[in-house]
């Protein structure tokens, strides 16, 4: 813990400094000394207090009161207490939501999962020719916006001119597939946007794997090798072993990205997809908000919520790897 | 891509690159060519070069199509065959794009240029100013309530847009900031600053100490230490977070939907938008055109920064 300032320490420098402190233990550091790191903080935290922790405050006040159309033109809102949860946990269509939003995250974060680390294996044993050629594709697709990413995969699934279709045709050698809208039935719907968000955070998972898989001491490696481990058993039993902290990480990342997604989602229900029946978290609030602020605000804290609960295991083990 | 302004003000756009440098980028030594993974026979070559070649074309396809689209007539591209290559190759797209004539309904790409420019160069620089202080205080002292605010700058970072969005924008309508640079730069501040400090408090403190404190029995000032010493030995972390603030911005949509609703207020992923729904099915060539100039300062900036990251872990200037 680092609450109190250990004395032995120059305060100026924290723990790494030689010199001797100067204010040696026990008596008062002067006013200014203490309130310099504040100092230093002080833009930040104005920012954040104001940008962030206020409308989290009105935000969780809200979702206490009644506030519908009516409010947001100028009524003044009214106290309901938790009637807004209890609207939405018993509004079949937020039940909805949250199944569509975690299985949609489900299947993203395994299929990233897989496609990267298969990717991440795949670069180690290429040759330095095509290991570029993989690490620069993986580099364009990461490095697209994401509103371009769902504009570019809009066209290729395009009802009308769309090259998917095209393909699917002559694949199957007939015209099945002419004027085959992907995006107005749900299920196709979310198959192209899993298409286009792996597309874009394979990248990301192969990156941090690979950099990962290259500290695998290939002594270790070879030596099972020697003792007659196959393939699989030498991943299993000894690489996920090394890399599994980055691997954990990694999972937690994904979960609450894709718990989050909303560009991706809003961008293609605006090019055919039918919200009601594709929303997720990010757009149901999104959609209720206009309407009636308070349940939004309900909706909004649940959902904060969870995603704290997901990432209480990256905060804790951050925090503790920081103060190592 | 699941993506963001990592944190609560900006939605879900960029994160995944951002946070991906954060650990990628953080303490490890310059990848080594693994070696265990060697391949000894032939026709496992083959297939590990057939599969890089797979990652390769699934990976750039999109992309190349993106560009293949924009340099055709709008006839070409919707054919019902489709070409490969742009053969009958133009450069209209871009300047319909580009000079299309403003109307008073709509956008136009030049002022939402601007916009875009705007807004992104003062987060950026606001942002560097305002998370290098902090960095500072975070890695070089020791105080009450550090703990805490580390913690509360990683649980921000959890905190999805949307549940903040309406709150926000009655601030910002409050302060009677809509449609205005400044309105969005605050919001976007707030998004990219727990990122920005997080990772910048990681380079500060891979610059050793004991440095400055030498240059200081040498004679230096504390101060002339700082600028002397640690300061160019950060340049890589500043270039690299700035670079990542500038994505960030640059590419989020939600806020700046919420936030710039006149369209002489636009930014540009707002204009693509309004673009694509005002031409949609009449001219793909023209909004590939549009989602093109929308990616290629990103692509730009990303490609700058992944070899400045590189570079700054190959100098050792950077451990976590």
């Amino acid at each position: 813990m680092t609450t109190t300032a250990p004395p032995p320490t120059d305060p100026r420098r924290g723990e790494r400094t030689a010199i001797p402190a100067p204010w040696p233990g026990g008596r008062r550091r002067p006013l200014r000394v203490r309130l310099a790191p504040w100092m230093l903080l002080l833009p930040s935290a104005v920012i954040l207090l104001v940008m962030t922790g206020y409308p989290l405050v009105r935000m969780m006040l809200n979702s206490l009161q009644e506030y519908g159309k009516a409010q947001i033109f100028g009524a003044p809102p009214e106290w309901v207490g938790v009637d807004n949860y209890v609207a939405i946990l018993t509004d079949p269509e937020f039940w909805a939501v949250a199944l569509r939003s975690f299985a949609l995250m489900a299947v993203l974060v395994v299929v990233t999962m897989v496609l990267g680390i298969l990717i991440a294996l795949l670069m180690t044993r290429l040759g330095r020719v095509l290991r570029l050629l993989v690490q620069i594709g993986l580099l364009l697709a990461w490095a697209m916006p994401p509103l371009s990413a769902v504009v570019v995969w809009g066209w290729i699934v395009d009802t009308k001119y769309g090259l998917l279709n095209w393909v699917l045709n002559a694949v199957t050698a007939s015209d099945t597939f002419t004027g085959h809208s992907w995006l107005i039935d749900p299920v196709s719907f979310f198959a192209v946007l899993v298409v286009i968000i792996t597309w874009q955070s394979v990248p990301f998972v192969a990156f941090v794997v690979y950099a990962g898989l290259t500290q695998v001491p290939d002594e270790i490696l070879e030596a099972a090798q020697l003792d007659g481990a196959g393939g699989p058993k030498r991943f299993f039993l000894i690489v996920v072993p090394y890399i599994r902290s980055i691997l954990l990480v990694t999972v937690v990342l994904q979960m609450i990205w894709d718990l989050r997604v909303f560009t991706q989602v809003f961008t293609l229900q605006g090019m055919g997809g039918i919200s009601s029946q594709t929303d997720v978290f990010g757009t149901y609030i999104y959609h209720l908000g206009t309407s009636n602020l308070g349940a939004a605000g309900a909706v909004s804290f649940v959902m904060v919520a969870m995603l704290l609960v997901i990432s209480l295991y990256y905060v804790r083990k951050t925090v503790k790897d920081e103060e190592q | 891509m699941s993506t963001s302004l990592s944190t609560a003000a900006a939605s879900s756009t960029v994160a995944p690159v951002a946070a991906a440098t954060a650990l990628v980028g953080a303490p490890r030594p310059p990848a080594r060519r693994p070696r265990a993974g060697r391949v000894r026979s032939a026709g496992a070559r083959v297939a590990l070069g057939i599969a890089a070649v797979v990652v390769f074309v699934c990976s750039v396809f999109p992309v190349y199509w993106m560009l293949n689209t924009s340099f055709k007539p709008n006839a070409d591209v919707i054919a019902p065959t489709p070409q490969w290559w742009p053969e009958n190759f133009t450069l209209r797209n871009y300047v319909t794009v580009l000079f299309e004539p403003a109307r008073p309904d709509r956008a136009n790409f030049p002022s939402s240029f601007v916009m875009s420019l705007g807004v992104t160069g003062l987060t950026l620089v606001i942002c560097l100013v305002f998370a290098f202080l902090g960095a500072l205080a975070l890695s070089r002292f020791r105080f009450r309530g550090r703990r805490q605010f580390v913690i509360a700058l990683l649980v921000v970072q959890m905190i999805p847009g949307e549940a903040m969005m309406f709150t926000l924008f009655g601030m910002i309508d409050g302060w009677r900031l809509l449609n205005t640079i400044i309105g969005l730069t605050i919001v976007y501040l707030a998004g990219v600053l727990p990122f920005t400090l997080w990772t910048l408090r990681g380079f500060v403190a891979g610059v050793p100490a004991d440095l400055e404190e030498a240059a200081m029995i040498d004679g230096c000032s504390r101060g002339q230490a700082f600028w002397r010493i640690t300061f160019p030995l950060l340049a890589p972390g500043l270039v690299a977070t700035g670079v990542f603030a500038f994505i960030q911005a640059w590419n989020e949509f939600l806020m700046a939907l919420i936030i710039m609703q006149s369209p002489g207020s636009y930014t540009l992923p707002i204009w693509l938008r309004a673009f694509q729904q005002s031409t949609q099915a009449t001219n793909w060539a023209a909004i590939m055109a549009g989602s093109t100039l929308l990616a290629v300062p990103v692509v730009i900036f990303f490609l700058i920064v992944q070899g400045r990251m590189t570079g700054g872990l190959v100098s050792g200037a950077v451990k976590g």
